[in-house]
């Protein structure tokens, strides 16, 4: 009986020694790996990334949008075409609700910024000062607004912390005037980095008083308001009540749409079914490819060492002794080429982590476990197979496979 | 394994052997019977086709007959499970076959050591018993080169080595200078003869009329059967053959 010792030797020479084979091998496993790794860690990474988005909104905030979206469950209109519009009075109204805790109305438009020659478009975002409370906004510097609403002076703006690190570098920004297209505003506050939310990147954004910013973009209609309640389960009613208050101040026209957390998620959950599925796809052909790359490799090397067999029988080696040869070698093979493929994918996520901090790649466990298990099974039992049937024959036989060398 | 078992004493009786090919049935071996006794010389010639490779690979326990009985080291292997086969083809049977059938990823030295290896034998053992081999085949320099830096005569110099690395009392060879030119046969010939001379069985199959006239026993097969069995007084000249 063969040593175990001698055994691993052998299987490992014949391993290094006959490199190009060994190589392919290694790819071809290494790819399928890498491929169910990569993918999932990436459409894991952006299902959480968006799901986060959701969370960062609150639970208990709806926001109202102008329009009428009458199918539920689809994704709600972006822009309110041919509807009236939701005035500032028309969210002020919506305080005397019982029940409703904050209202924040928001304007957004692109505006181009200058400072003492320096000048950039920048997202500039009106609202009113309950809007850093609704989306939980710190300031590194500064405040909100500190004068009162409807006050002649309220020239003030707030930055976001990458526009800030922009517009002034390591100068001093706060107390600094803006020229915010031909409106000047003076800078009171500089938000934290808290990072995205709500498709808004806030770091980007410039902040003016809500009626400022209706001036500067010359409208009366407001982008969105959203409505923090008091009860997260009133969820439901409260819906009802704000539609009912718009319906009677806008002539019994229901012309508003109310989007809840709840129905925004669900709305996105197709899209994320959708997502999911495809990214399960691409990484199940890509396994499925890898496969047969394994097969193709292992079975063209089995062929190739018909004759070795033949020949270790000849030389008194015992079906199973060579069958174990070529099984510890398809294992060895199999495992590194896996590991190999997993570590290369687990290096590009993290590169990815890097580059886009904000977005969580990562591969669920069971994604590297299964595809590990997959494509370590498909080497071993591609080449498990052959060696099965070449240690079968008749030592003769075998070696008359491949005369010659 | 006691050294009274290790003989190449050879007892077949009735052995057929058939082979399949298309509807056709080919006879290979048809009714052969033979003795042979522990350190006889003996070649086997014949037309090409008439079976001569098949009685060498039955005697080698390659190969088994369909029918007969095949004794070896006082046992019938016919009804043998192939595992125990593969022990008998480790301890008694030394082959040498003409395309050399060396592992092309293995030195010389490890090609030689293979059979030690299946065989369990610890490393300094194998050692120990490596190092006269490789120098009476005149290997040394040599012992570390790949088959493929090898010339024809000294890779088949390196399978005689594997063939008698286990101290098997039987050596087969089939062709055994069938690739290589007429000095590197004679060479490898040479070596073969010694062995047997050392008390080796050695059973050859060649083409070659000055070769197979060497020995002193020669086997005549036409169409898989026997049809001469001639043992000569003188033994073979201790000249090469040309
Ligand atoms: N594995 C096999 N399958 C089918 N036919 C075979 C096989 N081996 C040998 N034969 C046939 O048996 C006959 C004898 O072959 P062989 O012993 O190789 O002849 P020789 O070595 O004398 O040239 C030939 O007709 C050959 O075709
Ligand atoms: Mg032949």
């Amino acid at each position: 009986m063969i040593r175990l010792q001698d055994h691993l030797t052998f299987t490992l020479r014949s391993l290094t020694r006959t490199r190009f084979r060994t190589t392919m091998q290694l790819v071809a496993m290494a790819i399928g790996v890498l491929a169910v790794v990569l993918l999932t860690g990436i459409g894991e990474g952006g299902r959480r990334f968006v799901m986060a988005e959701f969370a960062s909104l609150g639970n208990d905030v709806l926001v109202m949008l102008p329009g009428r979206k009458e199918t539920t469950g689809g994704l709600p209109p972006l822009t309110g075409e041919g509807t009236r519009d939701i005035t500032l009075e028309d969210a002020q109204s919506l305080m005397r609700i019982s029940g409703v805790e904050r209202i924040a109305p928001i304007v957004v438009g692109i505006s181009r910024l200058s400072i003492s020659g320096l000048s950039r478009d920048s997202l500039v975002l009106g609202t009113t000062e309950d809007f850093f409370s609704i989306r939980d906004l710190a300031f590194s510097q500064g405040q909100a607004f500190t004068t009162r609403e409807g006050s002649r002076s309220r020239s003030e703006c707030i930055l976001g912390a990458t526009l800030r690190d922009e517009l002034f570098g390591p100068k001093r920004a706060l107390g600094q005037w803006i020229n915010v297209a031909d409106y000047r505003c003076r800078v009171t506050g500089v938000l934290t980095d808290s990072g995205t939310g709500f498709g808004f990147d806030m770091s980007n954004a410039l902040i003016l008083p809500v009626d400022n910013a209706m001036q500067i973009f010359n409208t009366e209609g407001l982008f969105r308001v959203m409505i923090q309640i008091e009860n997260i389960d009133a969820v439901p009613a409260m819906t009802t009540a704000v539609e009912q208050q718009m319906k009677l101040r806008h002539d019994g026209q229901l012309d508003i749409t109310i989007v809840t957390p709840d129905s925004l998620l669900s709305a996105f959950n197709n899209v994320l079914l959708i997502m999911t599925f495809s990214v399960a796809g691409i990484a199940a052909i890509s396994l499925l490819v890898a496969g047969v790359l394994i097969m193709n490799m292992t079975l063209i090397g089995v062929a190739q060492r018909r004759a070795e067999i033949g020949l270790l029988k000849a030389l008194g080696a015992s079906s199973k002794e060579v069958r174990l040869l070529f099984i510890t070698e398809a294992t060895l093979l199999a495992t590194s080429g896996a590991v190999l493929g997993m570590l290369i994918a687990e290096f590009i996520l993290w590169g990815l982590r890097f580059k886009f901090p904000e977005v969580p790649f990562a591969t669920p466990l069971w994604a590297s476990v299964s595809a590990i298990g997959v494509s370590a099974i498909a080497g071993i039992l591609f080449s498990w197979i052959p060696a099965q049937k070449a240690a079968k024959l008749p030592p003769v036989l075998a070696l008359q496979a491949q005369a010659g060398k | 394994m006691t050294e009274a078992m290790k003989t190449g004493a050879i007892k077949v009786r009735g052995v057929h052997r058939r082979f399949q090919l298309g509807d056709q049935t080919v006879h290979a071996l048809n009714d052969i019977n033979l003795d042979i006794t522990q350190g006889e010389y003996i070649s086997v010639m014949g037309p090409s086709g008439s079976g001569k490779s098949t009685l060498l690979n039955m005697l080698g326990l390659l190969d088994v007959p369909d029918e007969g009985e095949y004794w070896l080291a006082g046992e019938d292997t016919v009804p043998m499970s192939e595992e125990a086969r593969a022990g008998y083809r480790r301890d008694h049977i030394g082959f040498v076959f003409q395309s050399y059938h060396l592992v092309p990823r293995l030195s010389a030295r490890e090609n030689m050591e293979l059979p030690m290896v299946l065989a369990g034998i610890p490393p300094a053992e194998r050692r120990k018993r490596l190092a006269p081999v490789i120098q009476r085949l005149g290997l040394t320099e040599r012992a570390d080169h790949k088959p493929e830096q090898l010339s024809g005569g000294q890779r088949q110099r390196v399978a005689i080595g594997r063939a008698i690395i286990m101290q098997a009392p039987l050596l087969l060879a089939d062709e055994p200078t069938g690739n290589l030119d007429t000095h590197s046969g004679a060479d490898v010939v040479e070596l073969l003869e010694e062995l047997n001379a050392q008390g080796i069985t050695l059973i050859v199959v060649t083409h070659d009329m000055a070769l197979g006239q060497r020995a002193k026993r020669r086997l005549r097969m036409v169409d898989g059967a026997i049809v001469s069995d001639d043992t000569f007084a003188i033994p073979p000249t201790e000249e090469p053959a040309v």
